[in-house]
């Protein structure tokens, strides 16, 4: 009983649809990375890691930016990593089933798609403002505040993956929650949670929109935070905007270090959380 | 350690510990409670400190804020239509694009990928959303807008730009920047999220289902279009309201390519303005209380819109979750 034709060839047409349809994506992968990384590997020198930002016309590196996007997303980390898996245990065990659990994950779930231009504008109204100048710190708060969500989100997933039984084998023996909780699941979850991290970091080192009206930029060196400090992504956003060769010239290479480094630190976290899942 | 185990332990040796593990306890619980809250909160702050941010500008406009196309910084007057428009106008070019490419790349990873092949090919279709929107945008500055000029957009408004109904869409110079180039460019960057629920689900569609269909002898066709898709529609939706979400706000690659012009045109190949690009735009430009004022009260607007959409999507999501776990 054959097929008929017609039946056969929708058949034939989806297939080969959802076939083109992958080939697309994947096509449009190829073709940002390679120009991006082509262009920014022509536009790599020495003197990018060891110059500060040049003005118009002059050659020079990035070596402010790289130190003020290192700390402002170190400050990040330090200061939404705790709260994040202090809220994502909350959800996961202290919290469970609570209506509040309920409501955060869902609200937690919005925060972590919320547009970050309004986080920048967020935080210049509540910071910047009062505070009467750009600075490094309210930049990294403004990063911090989208790295929140995502550790709630990985830290709520990790936990919910130990097995019930690590719970009561830990109460079995007489030991309070929090030892429970500190001691025995923070360890079970140790390497997925970090791993959501790693992830959080790759996500926030490329973030300009928040920055932009928070650290702003600094075309010197400062190694204040109370003061505008210069980011990678801001440098590349005013550069590639400028009508300057030069400075197109820095911000291709600025992109291929951070297109690099979001790209190894994704690749290589992954490969590693399959490798540690498969033991 | 044995011994503690088997004899029952004095009342005066684990008193204290006991109490002590109550108030850590406590104490633990507290802070992981306050943690949730800060979440809450922030997001409840988020939105009254643009309400009040933008108050200046919703009292001195009103509703006209939302209807007028007059973008005058000299005049102070601000009317926001222009930007509005353009996000919605980028936003549906982006999902036009997206659905359908994202729904096929979740049908070849479920069904018709080799199986060694499946986990790199997500992987890479992942990596699309890793790559930030400012290199997005800047490829689409240097690369993806002069390919647009001189090879897309002279072939589209000589096609179809004196053509009756859809002509005034393709009119225009092919300069390369505008809300089909950022469209486009939107489109590719929503791929990867609606990719993975639409992935997700499909592969969490009880196979009963699947093979009942081939049973009756469906085609593959078939079991996409009658079972599948029927099975997991409110999930496809949820996950397109998540895409319309994320391109509602994405911010620098649309700066890039969109042009910044503050004019209502009717054609795609004009440059216009979106939302979030204007206030990355103009944002450290504003001089005035009233200027602030009112590229803050856009991103009120942005964020009350986005926390709908996001809102929908997250409800339809749930559902499918609890329609799975009833009969998986």
């Amino acid at each position: 009983m054959a097929v008929p034709a017609r039946r056969r060839a929708a058949d034939v047409v989806a297939f080969a649809f959802a076939s083109l349809a992958t080939a697309f994506g994947l096509f449009w992968l190829a073709w940002i990375l390679w120009t991006t990384l082509a262009q920014g590997a022509a536009a790599l020198t020495p003197s990018l890691f060891t110059q500060m930002t040049p003005p118009p016309g002059a050659s020079g590196g990035l070596l402010n930016a790289f130190y003020g996007s290192a700390v402002m997303i170190l400050l990040a980390v330090l200061i939404g990593t705790p709260i994040g898996i202090a809220a994502g245990t909350y959800l996961a065990e202290h919290g469970r089933y609570s209506r509040l659990a309920v409501i955060v994950s869902f609200i937690n779930d919005i925060l972590l798609s919320a547009p970050s231009i309004v986080i920048g504008l967020f935080i210049y109204e509540v910071m910047v403002r009062s505070m009467g100048h750009f600075s490094g710190l309210a930049g990294g708060i403004a990063l911090a505040m989208i790295l929140l969500p995502i550790v709630v989100r990985t830290t709520e997933e990790s936990l919910r993956l130990v097995p019930d039984q690590m719970r009561e084998a830990g109460f079995a023996l007489g030991m309070p929650r929090w030892r429970v909780t500190s001691r025995i699941i923070y360890r079970a979850a140790q390497s997925a949670i970090v791993t959501g991290v790693l992830l959080a970091v790759a996500r926030i080192a490329g973030e300009t929109a928040p920055l932009l009206f928070t650290a702003l930029n600094n075309q010197f060196w400062s190694a204040s935070l109370n003061e505008p400090l210069a980011n990678v992504p801001v440098v590349i956003f005013q550069y590639a905007m400028s009508p300057y060769d030069e400075w197109h010239t820095l911000a291709w290479a600025g992109a291929f270090v951070l297109t690099a480094f979001v790209l190894v630190l994704n690749v290589g976290v992954r490969i590693l959380a399959r490798r540690g899942g498969n033991k | 350690m044995n011994a503690a185990v088997v004899h029952p332990i004095e009342p005066s040796l684990t008193s204290t510990p006991v109490r002590d593990g109550r108030r850590a306890d406590r104490l633990f619980h507290g802070i992981t409670a306050a943690a949730a809250w800060l979440v809450l909160l922030l997001l409840g702050a988020t939105a009254l400190a643009m309400a009040w941010g933008g108050r200046l500008a919703f009292k001195t406009f009103g509703l006209a804020f939302i209807t007028a196309s007059d973008w005058d910084v000299p005049a102070a007057k601000f009317g926001a239509l222009v930007p509005i428009y353009g996000t919605l106008v980028t936003s549906a070019i982006a999902l036009i694009i997206a659905v359908p490419v994202s729904i096929g790349i979740a049908l070849f990873l479920t069904d018709i990928a080799p199986r060694w092949s499946r986990a790199p090919i997500a992987l890479a279709i992942e990596l699309l959303a890793a790559i930030p929107s400012i290199i997005y945008g800047m490829w689409g500055l240097f690369i993806f807008a002069p390919f647009m000029a001189n090879h897309v957009e002279p072939w589209l408004s000589d096609h179809f730009g004196n053509k009756a109904i859809i002509g005034p869409l393709f009119t225009g110079p092919p300069i390369g920047i505008g809300m089909l180039t950022a469209g486009i460019v939107l489109g590719v960057m929503v791929i990867p999220f609606i990719a993975a629920v639409a992935r997700e689900v499909f592969s969490a569609v009880p196979p009963a289902l699947k093979e009942s269909a081939v049973a009756l002898g469906s085609t593959r066709w078939e079991i996409l279009s009658r079972v599948t898709l029927p099975y997991t529609r409110s999930a496809i939706i949820g996950a397109i309201f998540l895409g319309l979400g994320r391109a509602l706000g994405e911010t620098m690659a649309v700066t890039f390519v969109l042009g910044n012009a503050h004019e209502l045109s009717a054609s795609l190949l004009m440059p216009s303005n979106s939302i979030a690009a204007a206030i990355a735009n103009e944002f450290t430009e504003a001089d005035t209380e009233l200027y602030r004022s009112s590229l803050i009260a856009l991103g009120f607007l942005l964020f009350v819109v986005t926390f709908i959409v996001l809102t929908i999507a997250k409800l339809l999501l749930m559902r499918i979750n609890r329609q799975l776990g009833r009969t998986s």
